[in-house]
């Protein structure tokens, strides 16, 4: 047990926690905006393995796994715009689509990459050393030593949170999500926003999927987000909609995944099972905790979530 | 300059629009000058949001052209018509409770740069607060708000925006009468600044403070348009509930009782409301004071312009509103704040306002509707089960006894007319004799046949000794059926008149607020 506490295990599992984590951070800050937004999109999973699978695939055709990172993108994007069409324009029901979304997403992907499954990698995101940085001991390694995505969620949280919380267009953001009829007699596009936010969030979560596929497990299998999306999405709950939070969050999700592997690789008698569970039944206790309207409203999330919104709403 | 000089800041012509085949705005024409206030009065659904709200570019006319400082305009959206200067408060606030003021008035604005910056924005509220009497604290969050700063926002908003055309929808509905009279004076100052001012409401004492002008509704038309200096509370109540005196006449002939059934001056009272009080959605005490009492063999009529606590006084007698002072009795036994099943339980029938939505299930058969009253019940119900044969008699019986025409027993509600769906409602309601019917707008959207109908039941069940609460915005509805009418207004009773005195010109006095004694004087001028 003793070699749990030290330095270098620590710090392997904090390296390895991090590339683990932004999977789920692109997904749920995705997420976030949406929701900010005033949509719920309970597709993230479908979104996630779309993405990942479109962004194998991508690579695989170009031998460039940055032009897998676009096709993973497109993907995302593509899929929530469906979600966007159905909700926005049509106004049905959010939590309907959404799981509709993530069924379909789960179906499609694994029909289209049935030829994809076990092909290797021509290219993937491996990790790139900051010059001096990466040297710093203990954090260089954490922080210093990983794939382009990672470092692209590094500059994105800030910039995200900059966004909600400091720009006019993050002003706006907040109130479509909060109170649309304000928005709407304010004259902003309720409707172009709404849509502008759920693709945008889809995109992310694509690009999520692409993180895991051609980041942390190189290649195409079924299903490989494994319920990623769904962490994600009790993960913007747990953020209170704010993105600083969801990376925290992210991140611990990360760590739990990440100490799981080492754990293992060092021998320390806990079953895998329980380790898998583990995020399953964090992301239950979450949802559990954040439930009721109460609770929600103390905890920031945005007043017209779930609530299509229609400008003649009269006999 | 006198007002007539002013130039034209608004031109309606024409303008009609309708609601899934409802018509809210039938060929409405309407003006207002700059440097005026004009008030535009109406009861409740007589289409003055439904006006304005197009002026504001919220909804589209389905016809009708729109002139703004003469010019012809089209508006898509609100953004159009605030580049128009054109500016509305709603009656529910367009604003975003967890924002502070400074965001609120910078949602939507243009020209600004991509990052928020407040000090400005600020900066320009304390000044314009200033100057019109509108002091708020920019960097208070609104839910800190009250509702009279609230409202504060709004309209600093508009002015902000370059707002010369203002629209203010009731803004005193929700106000205390010192923070009316401030908004009256605000108002003023800005009338005199050159601005048009068009505020919404249905009370008459404040439209004749603060209004040059007086444009009447009534039903989706403009009935009349005024100088205030040239008008009268008295003459605009009668042009807002419409009544010529002579239309009275003929249903006076019908109204009083036939002398069957008990005597209501000295049967028991079936309901009886001592202090009552309850709070308005808002959480604005809806309800002041409440005194009634309902007889057996009685209809008590209870009049008033809409939002007066009708509504209120409705959802306290059916136990769908809590009692926050105050009891209510139902033959003598006290059930106040006792579930609605109780309620119904004690022998109450109720005939809601809105009988889709909380009377009928319309995506359900007429059988289902029929028995939602009696279906725990034998016949219809033999311990877990619903039987089907008793379900079927009793609809059948229920169809035939009510005059209910439906091609047959397993059409959806939501196909039948407003009159067949009405009386089946009453119908289901009536069974098992209630002691107390309680009905709103029984009539409401009902043809004219089906009308005649439902007030037959409702004098029967007088008659048999039921005792009825008629809540009712037609005043001839009141008058042709009620033993006494009690007026409500701002949430009390204002007057409560035998049949015989309750004369429309008096009544509609009430309605707008005049005490009895000052109604006695104006009608015996």
């Amino acid at each position: 047990m003793s070699e749990v506490w030290t330095t270098d295990f620590l710090t392997a599992v904090l390296a390895a926690a991090i590339p683990a984590g932004t999977a789920i951070l692109f997904a749920c800050l995705g997420e976030l905006l949406a929701e900010r937004a005033g949509v719920l999109n309970l597709g993230v999973e479908g979104m996630m393995l779309m993405g990942a699978l479109g962004g194998f695939a991508f690579c695989y055709w170009t031998d460039s796994a940055w032009i897998g990172a676009i096709g993973a993108l497109a993907a995302g994007a593509a899929m929530a715009t469906i979600h966007a069409v159905l909700t926005v324009s049509l106004r049905a029901n959010q939590v309907v689509s959404g799981l509709a979304l993530t069924l379909f997403g789960t179906g499609l992907s694994s029909y289209l990459g049935r030829n994809l499954v076990g092909k290797p990698a021509p290219d993937r995101f491996s990790d790139l050393a900051i010059p001096v940085l990466h040297e710093i001991p203990g954090l260089g390694r954490i922080l210093f030593d990983q794939d382009a995505l990672v470092y692209i969620s590094f500059v994105l949280v800030p910039l995200l949170w900059l966004w909600v919380y400091r720009t006019r267009q993050g002003l706006e953001l907040r109130a479509v999500g909060e109170r649309p009829e304000a928005a709407d007699a304010m004259g902003l596009s309720v409707t172009g926003l709404r849509y502008a936010y759920v693709i945008v969030g889809g995109a992310l979560a694509g690009l999520g999927g692409a993180a895991i596929s051609l980041g942390t497990n190189p290649g195409w299998t079924e299903g490989m987000t494994a319920g990623r999306g769904w962490i994600a999405v009790a993960l913007v709950i747990f953020a209170g909609w704010n993105p600083a939070r969801a990376a925290l969050g992210a991140y611990l999700f990360g760590g739990v995944e990440a100490a799981q592997f080492r754990l293992q690789s060092i021998g320390i008698g806990v079953s895998p099972f329980f380790l898998n569970m583990l995020p399953y039944l964090f992301t239950i206790l979450v949802l559990v905790l954040a439930t009721g309207e109460a609770a929600r409203r103390r905890i920031g999330a945005p007043a017209a979530l779930g609530r299509p919104y229609l400008r003649e709403e009269r006999g | 300059m006198t007002q007539a000089e002013q130039p034209l800041a608004v031109e309606l012509r024409g303008i009609t629009k309708r609601f899934a085949g409802v018509v809210a705005n039938d060929d409405v024409t309407f003006e207002a000058r700059f440097g005026e206030v004009h008030a535009l009065v109406g009861e409740n659904g007589a289409g003055k949001s439904t006006l304005m709200s197009i002026l504001a570019g919220l909804y589209r006319p389905d016809a009708g052209t729109i002139r703004v400082a003469g010019e012809v305009v089209t508006f898509r959206s609100p953004r159009d018509s605030i580049a128009r200067g054109i500016g509305m408060v709603y009656q529910h606030f367009m604003l975003v409770e967890p924002f502070t003021v400074a965001e609120n008035m910078l949602l939507g604005k243009e020209g600004q740069g991509t990052w928020l910056e407040t000090a400005a924005i600020e900066r320009e509220i304390d000044e314009l607060g200033r100057r019109y009497g509108l002091a708020v604290d920019p960097r208070a969050r609104i839910w800190q708000l009250s509702v009279g700063e609230q409202q504060r926002v709004e309209i600093l908003r508009l002015l902000e925006r370059g707002a010369r055309i203002l629209i203010l929808d009731e803004p005193t509905a929700v106000l205390t009468p010192q923070e009316s009279a401030g908004l009256i004076r605000t108002l003023r100052e800005l009338a005199a600044d050159g601005f048009s001012i068009i505020f919404i409401s249905h009370k008459l004492d404040e439209v004749l403070a603060v209004a040059d002008r007086v444009t009447v509704m009534r039903r989706g038309r403009v009935v009349a348009s005024v100088e205030a200096a040239a008008t009268t509370k008295h003459d605009l109540a009668r042009l807002m509930v419409g009544r010529e005196l002579a239309s009275f006449v003929e249903h006076e002939g019908e109204a009083p009782r036939e002398g069957t059934g008990p005597s209501p001056t000295t049967s028991a009272p079936v309901l009886e409301l001592s202090g009552v009080g309850a709070m308005g959605d808002r959480g604005v005490p809806a309800l002041t004071d409440v005194n009634l009492q309902v007889r057996e063999g009685e209809i008590l009529g209870i009049a008033g312009v809409a939002g007066n606590g009708q509504r209120e006084l409705e959802q306290v007698v059916t136990g769908l509103r809590p009692v926050t002072t105050g009891t209510v009795r139902i033959a003598g036994r006290d059930v106040t704040n006792c579930s609605p099943a109780e309620i119904s339980a004690a022998g109450v029938a109720h005939i809601p306002e809105d009988r889709l939505a909380d009377g009928l299930i319309p995506s359900m058969d007429l059988t289902g509707n029929a028995i939602l009253r009696e279906y725990r019940r034998p016949p219809i119900a033999r311990g877990p089960f619903l039987i089907s044969q008793a379900i079927a008699s009793f609809a059948d019986r229920l169809l035939r006894d009510y005059d209910v025409k439906a091609p047959n027993r397993h059409v959806k509600v939501r196909t039948l007319s407003g009159g067949n769906q009405q009386k089946l409602l009453i119908g289901r309601e009536l069974t098992g004799s209630p002691r107390l019917i309680v009905a709103v707008h029984p009539t409401r959207g009902v043809d004219v046949g089906a009308t005649e109908t439902i007030h037959a039941i409702l004098r029967a069940q007088r008659a048999r000794g039921a005792a009825t609460l008629l809540i009712s915005e037609d005043l001839d509805e009141i008058l042709a059926l009620s033993d006494r009418v009690a007026v409500l207004f701002g949430g009390r009773i204002v007057g409560d008149l035998p049949a015989a005195a309750a004369t429309p010109d008096r009544l509609g006095l009430l309605m707008a607020g005049v005490t009895t004694q000052e109604a006695g004087a104006a009608v015996h001028d």
